[in-house]
C-alpha cells in the first residue's frame, strides 16, 4: 500500500516527533470509507506535482512548466494538487476523538494525549489557514456526556482549554483567526468562562478562520433552547406559533454567529461511527467522513484524504441528478 | 501438542463452514439476484428470491423442487445464524435509507421505476430477516420532502407505487396480524396526494392492534420540519395553557399569580418537545443504514440518531442483504457496552 505522506513543505506548527506515519487503510475493517483507486491516483499524482514544486521554485506553478508567466491567486498556489477549489468545503466539522486512546497505546498517561491533541488541532488549523478556503473550523472539544469522565481528566481538560486559549491568543490575533465558543458555558469553571470572553471579544472583528469550539455542547440542548427562545418570542407576542418555521430556529442555533452555520464535511477520528449529540440540527446535509487514525495522529495526509473523499461526492439534496 | 492440534482442527472446521456458506451465498446471488438471470429470457427470475422470502402460498407456485429445497435450506441456515447473534445483544429499532433504487435501474439496464420496485422486495427480505432476529422496530425513509422536487413523472410514478403497495398491504391485512406488525406512517401526510393519505390512515387503523413489530414509514418527512412542528405544537399547547389560566384567574376574582412566576412554570424542555415529534411513538434508533455508500444523514432522524452506530455499505438498496446485516449487527455489539455504560451514567 503506498504511503499517503505528501511532500509539501512543512508547516511551522508541524511537530513530526509526535506524529507518527499514518498507518494503511485496512479495507476490511472500514468497509464504508473506501480507498478507492481514484484516490491513490491523486495522492500519488499530487506527490509527483509537488515534487517538481519543490525541486524548482522559480518557473514552475502548479506542476506547468516555464511559459505560464501571469501571475496565479494566492490560494492556486497554496492548494495542494488534486484538489479543485470549487468543490472546497467552505466549513469542516471535526469530533477529536481518540486522545485517549492513542496514549494508552504508546503507554502514555492520557493527559499527554490531550496534549496531542492540542498539537494536532494546531496543525489542522495552519492548514485551513494556509489554504485560506475552508472558511469555518468547528471542533468537538467536550461534551456535556464527558462530565462522567474521571474528574482529574476532566480538570486537567478545563486547565488545557484556558492555557491553550490564552497562549493562543496572540497568534489568533496576528492570523486573523476569529474564536467563538459554543456549547453551555455557564457550566465551566469561572476564570475560563472570563477567558472565553475575553478571547472572543478581543478576535470577534476578525476576518480569517472562524474557529468554533465546542465545549459542553449537545446536539439537542441546541436545539432545544432555540424552541425556547422562540416559545419565549410567540409569548410576548412577536410571533405566533404557526409562523415557526426552519429559519427562525436557525437563527436561535448557537451556530448562528458562523457565516457558514451548516458544515459541508463532518470528519470523526478512531473509527467511531456516530454523531455523539454534535450539531444534530446542523449536519442535515453534511457528508460525513470516518477515519481510522486517532486525533493526535490526524496531520495533511488524514485531512487531504478526506477532502479528496469529500469531492467526489454527489450532493443532490434530495434532487435529481446532477 | 494436543492443544496446537485442536486448534488447526477448529480452524479447519471454521474454514469448511465459511466456504460452504461463501459458496451458498454466490450462488444464490449469481443465480437469483443478478448474473445468469439477467442474460436469460425470464427477466422476472431477476426478482424470484422474493417468492422464498414470502412463503410458498404467493402466486407463482411453478417452481422446481431444486429451488424449494434450496430456499429451505437458506431459511434453515439464516435462523440458526440469528439464534447465534441473538447471543449478544440485539438492536431494538433500525432505520434504513433507501438510498440507489434509480442508479441499480441505470446499472442494469431496467426501465425506469423498475429500480423502485425491486427496492420494494429488497425491502420485504429486510423486514423478514428483522422480524426472525427479533428487531421491534423498523423505520424506513421513502420519501422525504425534498424528494418533491424531483421530476413530476417520477414523483407520480413514486406515489403511485406507495398507493398500490399500501393497499396491497391493506388486503394482505391477515399476513400483517398474523406476524403482528403495526404500521405507522411518520411525516407530514398533509403534503401527500389525498387518496394516498386516505389509504395510509385506513392502514394504519387496521393495524393498530398488532404488538409483534412495528414499521415505522416516513414519507414526506424532514428531521427539520418534524422539529419545527414539534416547537409549533409545544408553543401553541403552552400558549393555550396560558390563557386557559388567566380565563380561570379572571373568572375566580381572585389574586393574580405574577407574570414571572408564569414564566418559569413554561418553559419548553426536551420532554415537551419529544412528545410532539412525528417519531415519538418509536424509542432511539440503534443502527442506521444507508446504501449506496453515501455518507450522509440527508435530514433523516437527526434528533434520534445522535448515539447510534452510522452504517453505509456500498451496495444500493436493492442489492441489501443478510450479510449487510449481519455486519452491522456484529458492529452494533461491539460497541453496545460502551455505550450502554454511558447511557447509564447520563
Amino acid at each position: 500500500m503506498p504511503s499517503l505522506q505528501l511532500s509539501l513543505s512543512i508547516s511551522p506548527l508541524t511537530d513530526p516527533t509526535l506524529s507518527p506515519q499514518p498507518k494503511p487503510q485496512s479495507l476490511l475493517l472500514v468497509p464504508h470509507t473506501p480507498l478507492r483507486p481514484k484516490h491513490l491516483l491523486c495522492c500519488l499524482f499530487a506527490t509527483a506535482k509537488n515534487a517538481i514544486i519543490v525541486e524548482d521554485q522559480d518557473a514552475v506553478v502548479n506542476g506547468r512548466v516555464g511559459a505560464d508567466t501571469s501571475v496565479p491567486a494566492e490560494e492556486d498556489l497554496l492548494l495542494p494538487a488534486g484538489l479543485q477549489k470549487e468543490f472546497m468545503p467552505k466549513h469542516v466539522a471535526v469530533i477529536m476523538d481518540g486522545n485517549r486512546r492513542w496514549a494508552r497505546m504508546r503507554g502514555l498517561p492520557v493527559v499527554l494525549g490531550y496534549e496531542a491533541g492540542i498539537r494536532a488541532l494546531r496543525r489542522v488549523m495552519g492548514l485551513c489557514c494556509k489554504w485560506g478556503i475552508i472558511r469555518v473550523l468547528t471542533v468537538f472539544a467536550f461534551s456535556s456526556d464527558n462530565w462522567f469522565r474521571p474528574k482529574v481528566e476532566v480538570d486537567f481538560l478545563m486547565r488545557l482549554f484556558g492555557r491553550g486559549l490564552k497562549d493562543e491568543l496572540e497568534n489568533f490575533v496576528r492570523k486573523n483567526i476569529r474564536i467563538s465558543v459554543i456549547g453551555d458555558s455557564s457550566k465551566l469553571p469561572k476564570p475560563l468562562q472570563e477567558l472565553i470572553m475575553a478571547a472572543t471579544e478581543t478576535t470577534k472583528n476578525n476576518s480569517g478562520l472562524h474557529l468554533i469550539v465546542a465545549v459542553n455542547y449537545s446536539g439537542q440542548r441546541d436545539i432545544v433552547q432555540a424552541c425556547q427562545s422562540i416559545a419565549l418570542k410567540a409569548k410576548d407576542g412577536l410571533i405566533e406559533p404557526e409562523d415557526i418555521n426552519e429559519f427562525l430556529i436557525e437563527q436561535e442555533l448557537d451556530t448562528r454567529c458562523a457565516a457558514f452555520p451548516h458544515p459541508d464535511l463532518l470528519i470523526r477520528t478512531s473509527g467511531e461511527l456516530r454523531v455523539s449529540n454534535f450539531l444534530l440540527w446542523q449536519l442535515a446535509y453534511t457528508e460525513l467522513f470516518f477515519t481510522q487514525s486517532h486525533w493526535p495522529e490526524f496531520g495533511e495526509s488524514e485531512f487531504l484524504e478526506a477532502l479528496h473523499s469529500f469531492q467526489q461526492r454527489q450532493r443532490r439534496y434530495g434532487g435529481k441528478n446532477t | 501438542m494436543a492443544v496446537t492440534e485442536a486448534k488447526y482442527l477448529i480452524f479447519l472446521v471454521v474454514s469448511i463452514i465459511r466456504s460452504a456458506e461463501a459458496a451458498l451465498v454466490e450462488m444464490w446471488t449469481v443465480y437469483y439476484r443478478q448474473g445468469l438471470a439477467i442474460i436469460s429470457d425470464y427477466k422476472e427470475r431477476i426478482f424470484s428470491w422474493y417468492r422464498f422470502v414470502m412463503g410458498p402460498d404467493t402466486e407463482n407456485n411453478g417452481d422446481s423442487v431444486a429451488s424449494k429445497l434450496f430456499g429451505t435450506l437458506n431459511g434453515f441456515m439464516r435462523k440458526f445464524l440469528f439464534r447465534i447473534l441473538s447471543v449478544g445483544p440485539v438492536p431494538n429499532h433500525l432505520a434504513f435509507i433507501l438510498d440507489g433504487n434509480r442508479r441499480y435501474a441505470k446499472k442494469w439496464k431496467l426501465q425506469e421505476g423498475t429500480g423502485h420496485k425491486c427496492g420494494f422486495w429488497a425491502l420485504m427480505s429486510i423486514l423478514k430477516y428483522c422480524n426472525e432476529l427479533g428487531v421491534k422496530y423498523v423505520t424506513i425513509y421513502a420519501f422525504s420532502i425534498d424528494n418533491f422536487k424531483r421530476r413530476p413523472n417520477e414523483v407520480q410514478y413514486v406515489m403511485d407505487l406507495m398507493h398500490e403497495k399500501i393497499e396491497g398491504l391493506l388486503k394482505e391485512e391477515s399476513i400483517m396480524n398474523q406476524y403482528g406488525v403495526r404500521v405507522y406512517f411518520i411525516g407530514n401526510l398533509k403534503l401527500l396526494p389525498e387518496r394516498v393519505r386516505v389509504v395510509a390512515e385506513k392502514a394504519m387503523k387496521a393495524t393498530e392492534n398488532n404488538k409483534n413489530t412495528v414499521l415505522l414509514i416516513c414519507v414526506a418527512y424532514t428531521s427539520t420540519d418534524e422539529i419545527v412542528h414539534a416547537a409549533q405544537e409545544s408553543c401553541q399547547h403552552e400558549w393555550d395553557e396560558i390563557q386557559a389560566m388567566k380565563a380561570s384567574e379572571s373568572n375566580d376574582g381572585g389574586e393574580i399569580i405574577s407574570n414571572e412566576n408564569q414564566e418559569e412554570h413554561r418553559f419548553i424542555n426536551l420532554v415537551d418537545l419529544e412528545k410532539y415529534f412525528y417519531m415519538g411513538v418509536a424509542p432511539d434508533v440503534d443502527i442506521l443504514f444507508r446504501t449506496s455508500g453515501e455518507t450522509r444523514l440527508s435530514n433523516f432522524l437527526l434528533w434520534q440518531t445522535s448515539t447510534c452506530l452510522l452504517y453505509s455499505p456500498r451496495a444500493l438498496f436493492p442489492e441489501l442483504g443478510l450479510r449487510h446485516l449481519v455486519w452491522s449487527v456484529l458492529n452494533f455489539q461491539r460497541v453496545y457496552p460502551y455505550l450502554e455504560r454511558r447511557r447509564k451514567q447520563v
